[in-house]
């Protein structure tokens, strides 16, 4: 029975902290607290280009119409949260470290919560293409955190199967918990959501990988899999490390296969979605509901820590709100302690990527203490689970050696954080990392810009050059021409002449003859 | 005595010689002189430096003809690598040939537009469309912000706007937790 | 600027490695004062301030915040260090000199904390070698522990003639460099060298008490099985094969491993993560470098013991062996 686990290097045991908000049912949001004020939904949720907004102010909007079309292919659409009328589309501040804004979405709930008239997806008749469609329109994307659109992975491909789909229930950060209590609460739309996609990617196995911290989640699973009797679902229970819920360490522990940086995964034969996201394609294809919420969890510097299901663009405050948040409470991190982001604001909204809203405090998070040099004792390096050096790009980043830092293989950095959670000289290596890696895409961005530019100017040069040269032959054909007519004209010239003449001889004469008579 | 000056002429002819004849063997064809300093060159083509275009002015670095601190659109970080690319001492833009200003765009008022196509034919890079008599504008992706058709507009509709800082292109920022002064 | 992931960090410092580097100093300073008295204490003493003032004079002047730095006891490694490799009947001001030039010259020019590569006490060692080669090889003989004969080597006028003795590996290449006295190694230890006095009386020891410690910080994972493996298994591999080849001309392994500086050198500086090679196989071969070099320069070098030599040849070599050695990123292993 047991299955052949394998192991990832690295990799570290943080507290857990995540019995706090196991002990209560997963609320709905808008059962339990005064509707919002509004909702302010971004357009754009996922990886990807941003959705262009398909509603104007003052329209009206039912719960589920898309309000954002998706741009492309890389893209995903985005829905309204519920019914009311759209306040404004415009830039608001988003759920991101940067305190940017982008262009958002504003609904003024009516309170009716009114759902537009939606329909199961037939996705059993259809051809992959049209199934790949209904959820990019579904507005489907990856929730584990990395909200990358989910139609663009629901794909067996080269050889035309997996060989191994991987559902990822290990759900490794501290705090949080969505997972744990919707595979709990709700493992029949998991499994279904799997044997979904089990379906579309035509895969031989399905292996459900929970860390087995989780045994009431892992015990419930299997339960479901039995009273659904579905066929080729495994579930196993993973050793409890962080990070071993990352795509790349999950797929290594149940396969064996390490998918490298930039590569597909599908190449391998393997591919990795969430059990949240296994769940939002069974409601979307067996419902027609298109995404429009997500569970996540409230934890840390909180009274009452536990877990919603939250609809896009609600205000991160209100749902902290029916937590209360303790007085000495300094910011709200979206996602959990290891690789979660500092918002900008409290009141920015849920977006697709807010599994948890993390409450910090000074006393619960310290600020880090002062950075010391490095001494290259190899901590990192043992933690790391992408086998990296991450001292070695350290001092490339920090020095912005960028060419010797991408040799080092930084792109292979999942910024995990384990480094910089060991590292004793209590250097922020992960922002040394983000940093690096920010400048390398924008430096890459300048250069392709110089470059189209350059080839813009060449051929523009060219094309003056190339005119010129065509009005000179031009020019030179008309001359030619000119000349041509000239001497025709010469030539008619003459002969003009010569009728004027015999004109003026034919008059002479009359006038000889009139004069003799 | 004697016999170690001689053993050091010696092997300095002999170095001298193989050397010699290594410049002439692995001459490097071409000029990947100007290819670098054209790279490094942002390609505005936008001519502040006194060059028409970028290449003509990295041919004229490349002679020793021009300085390296004429670019304002490469600013301190194009002299910088200018400055390494030739083993010279990076020095601040020379001030005659302009200030480093924010990246921008250019954008066509469109009520203001009169359609004279003067702006198309400046462009260096072909980046603003339209026709005689009709509304020409700017395709904000590739224009690369030389300023070039501000001059010939003659009703003035051309302005230069700001890159504005989005989410997408937002640079993480070099850590700062450095404990580098004791005061601090 | 406000701090981003992660929030939360183990809870190690820099400051509790080196304290517990020092602390697994301490059974082999106790059992160093066993057998050759109080001394070393006075040494250490002394090494401590002048590296503790040394550093702070250094991070004044490089507007560095003093008390972190002073706090973080790499100084108090390196002093150590340098104690526990000299002689300690050495004059003060030899160790004392060799203490700032370790800490000022070697740490602090190339950069301070992290940032050296070379090992700083391994330098102070070579330099004092070669400069003072008399002083550095005048050991007290084993069992003289009179605290006032020493205070006044260390302080005083030095008739210090009684006082010291050939250290085993002094005595061994001694003998052996010596034609006409036609010594053998067993001729020159006796032959019934038994435990005790394998390495000479006393030094097994002390060695003894750096392996106890240095077991401890592999326990403690502060330092990685592989240099003291590699270094010790090389060194008694060559003494091993040399001497089974030749008994007479080459001391045994069992020797080599617990005599001068080897257990030191072994846990406690080859183990140095800021001079050494930091790949896993890079370990490897950085501590057999260091032992094989250290058996060369034991059995045909001019100098009594070649950890700090050794030691300092292979810190040359560290960023290429690093280059070279880069294990293979996750999910490039084939490639």
């Amino acid at each position: 029975m047991s299955r052949r686990l394998f192991n990832f290097n690295g990799g570290v045991k943080p507290p857990y902290n995540k019995e706090a908000s196991l002990g209560e049912a997963i609320a709905d949001f808008f059962a339990v607290a005064p509707m919002p004020a509004e909702f302010v939904i971004p357009l754009h949720q996922s990886v990807g280009g941003p959705p262009h907004p398909l509603v104007k102010a003052g329209e009206t909007v039912k719960k589920g119409q898309l309000i954002g079309g998706p741009d492309g292919n890389v893209s995903s659409a985005v829905h309204a949260s519920t019914s009311g009328r759209v306040k404004a589309v415009e830039m608001r501040l988003m759920p991101h470290t940067s305190g940017l804004s982008a262009l958002c979405v504003v609904i003024e709930p009516d309170g009716k919560d009114e759902w537009i008239d939606h329909a199961p997806v037939p996705w059993r008749s259809m051809s992959p293409g049209e199934v790949r469609d209904a959820l990019r329109d579904a507005g489907v994307v990856g929730l584990g955190g990395a909200v990358f659109p989910s139609h663009l992975k629901v794909n067996p491909g080269k050889q035309g199967h997996l060989d191994t789909l991987v559902i990822n229930g290990a759900e490794c950060e501290p705090f949080i918990t969505c997972d744990d209590m919707q595979m709990r609460q709700r493992p029949d739309g998991i499994i279904k959501g799997a044997a979904i996609l089990r379906d579309l990617t035509q895969a031989k196995q399905v292996l459900i990988g929970i860390e087995d911290n989780k045994p009431e989640a892992v015990a419930i699973m299997r339960a479901a899999v039995d009273r659904l009797q579905a066929e080729r679902i495994e579930i196993v229970a993973v050793p409890t490390r962080y990070p071993a819920g990352g795509a790349k360490q999950l797929i290594r522990v149940l396969t064996g296969i390490e998918v490298a940086h930039g590569k597909r995964s599908t190449d391998y034969g393997v591919q990795c979605f969430n059990t949240g996201t296994a769940h939002a394609i069974h409601d979307a294809l067996e419902l027609g509901r298109p995404m429009i919420s997500r569970i996540l969890t409230v934890a840390g510097n909180v009274d009452r820590p536990r877990n919603f299901e939250v609809r896009f663009g609600t205000p991160m405050n209100d749902v902290v709100a029916l937590c209360g948040a303790r007085p000495d409470s300094d910011r709200y991190i979206m996602g959990g302690p290891m690789m979660g982001y500092r918002m900008p604001a409290e009141t920015v909204p849920v977006v697709k990527a807010t599994n948890c809203i993390l409450v910090g405090s000074k006393a619960m998070f310290p600020p880090p203490p002062p950075e010391m040099p490095c001494i290259r004792c190899g901590e990192c390096a043992k933690a790391c689970p992408s086998d990296l050096a991450p001292f070695e790009l350290f001092w490339f980043s920090r020095a912005k050696i960028f060419g010797k830092a991408q040799e080092y293989h930084l792109f292979d950095c999942i910024e995990c954080g384990c480094c910089a959670y060991v590292c004793p000289a209590n250097i922020p290596l992960v922002d040394y990392y983000r940093f690096a890696k920010s400048e390398i895409w924008a430096r890459e961005n300048e250069k392709s810009a110089a470059d189209t530019a350059r080839e813009r100017y060449e051929f523009r040069l060219a094309r003056e050059e190339r005119d010129k040269a065509e009005k000179a032959t031009r020019l030179a054909a008309k001359a030619a021409e000119t000349k041509a007519k000239l001497a025709e004209q010469q030539a008619g010239s003459d002969a003009k002449k010569d009728l004027i003449a015999a004109a003026a001889a034919r008059v002479a004469d009359a006038e000889n003859k009139t004069n003799a008579s | 005595m004697i016999s170690a000056l001689l053993v050091m002429a010696l092997g300095a002819v002999i170095l001298g010689a193989a050397l010699g004849y290594a410049a002439v063997r692995f001459r490097v064809e071409g000029d990947p002189l100007v290819e670098k300093i054209d790279g490094i060159l942002p390609q505005t083509q936008c001519g502040q430096c006194g060059f028409p275009g970028c290449r003509p002015y990295a041919e004229a670095i490349a002679r020793g003809e021009a300085d390296i601190n004429q670019c304002p659109p490469g600013g301190e970080e194009g002299i910088k690598k200018l400055a390494d690319l030739l083993g010279r001492e990076a020095k601040p833009l020379s001030g005659e040939h302009g200030i480093e200003k924010a990246k921008s765009v250019a954008v066509i008022v469109e009520n203001l537009c009169i359609g004279c196509t003067l702006c198309i034919q400046a462009c260096p890079v072909d980046a603003i469309v339209g026709a005689a008599k009709q509304m020409h504008t700017v395709i904000a992706t590739q224009c690369t912000g030389c300023e070039l058709c501000l001059e010939p507009c003659p009703v003035d509709c051309i302005v230069m706007e700001p890159i504005a800082e989005s989410v997408e292109s937002w640079k993480w920022q070099y850590p700062v937790f450095e404990i580098a002064r004791r005061s601090a | 600027m406000q701090a981003n992931s992660p929030f939360f960090r183990r809870n190690v410092s820099i400051q509790g490695v080196m304290l517990k580097v020092l602390a697994a100093l301490l059974p082999a300073i106790a059992v160093y004062v066993w057998f050759f008295g109080t001394a070393i204490l006075i040494q250490i003493a002394l090494t401590s301030i002048a590296a503790l003032a040394g550093e702070a004079l250094i991070l004044s002047l490089r507007d560095k915040p003093v008390a972190i730095f002073l706090s973080d006891g790499s100084a108090l490694v390196t002093a150590w260090l340098i104690a526990l490799t000299f002689p300690p009947i050495a004059p003060w001001w030899l160790t004392v000199t060799a203490t700032l030039i370790a800490i000022i010259v070697v740490k602090h020019l190339y950069g301070g904390l992290g940032q050296n590569p070379f090992n700083p006490a391994m330098v102070a060692f070579c330099l004092m070698i070669v400069a003072y080669p008399q002083m550095m090889s005048q050991w007290p003989a084993v069992g003289f522990t009179d605290f006032a004969a020493q205070v006044a080597a260390i302080f005083g006028e030095r008739h210090i003639d009684a006082l010291v003795m050939a250290t085993p590996l002094d005595a061994l290449r001694t003998g052996l460099h010596t034609p006409e006295a036609h010594a053998t190694v067993a001729g020159i230890f006796g032959a019934g060298a038994s435990f005790g006095n394998i390495g000479g009386k006393g030094w097994e020891w002390i060695a003894g008490g750096y392996l106890l410690g240095g077991l401890w910080l592999m326990q403690q994972r502060v330092i990685s099985w592989r240099q003291p493996v590699a270094f010790l298994g090389t060194l008694m591999l060559i003494a091993g094969i040399a001497s089974l080849a030749a008994p007479d001309r080459f001391a045994g392994p069992l020797f080599h491993a617990l005599t001068g500086g080897a257990m030191l050198g072994a846990f406690f500086i080859t183990t140095d993560p800021i001079t050494g090679a930091t790949t896993p196989r890079g370990k490897l071969i950085f501590a057999a470098g260091v032992a094989a070099l250290v058996w060369i320069i034991r059995t045909f070098g001019a100098y009594p013991d070649g950890i700090a030599f050794a030691t300092l040849l292979m810190n040359i070599c560290v960023p290429l062996i690093d280059m070279a050695t880069q294990p293979p990123v996750f999910g490039h292993k084939e490639d």
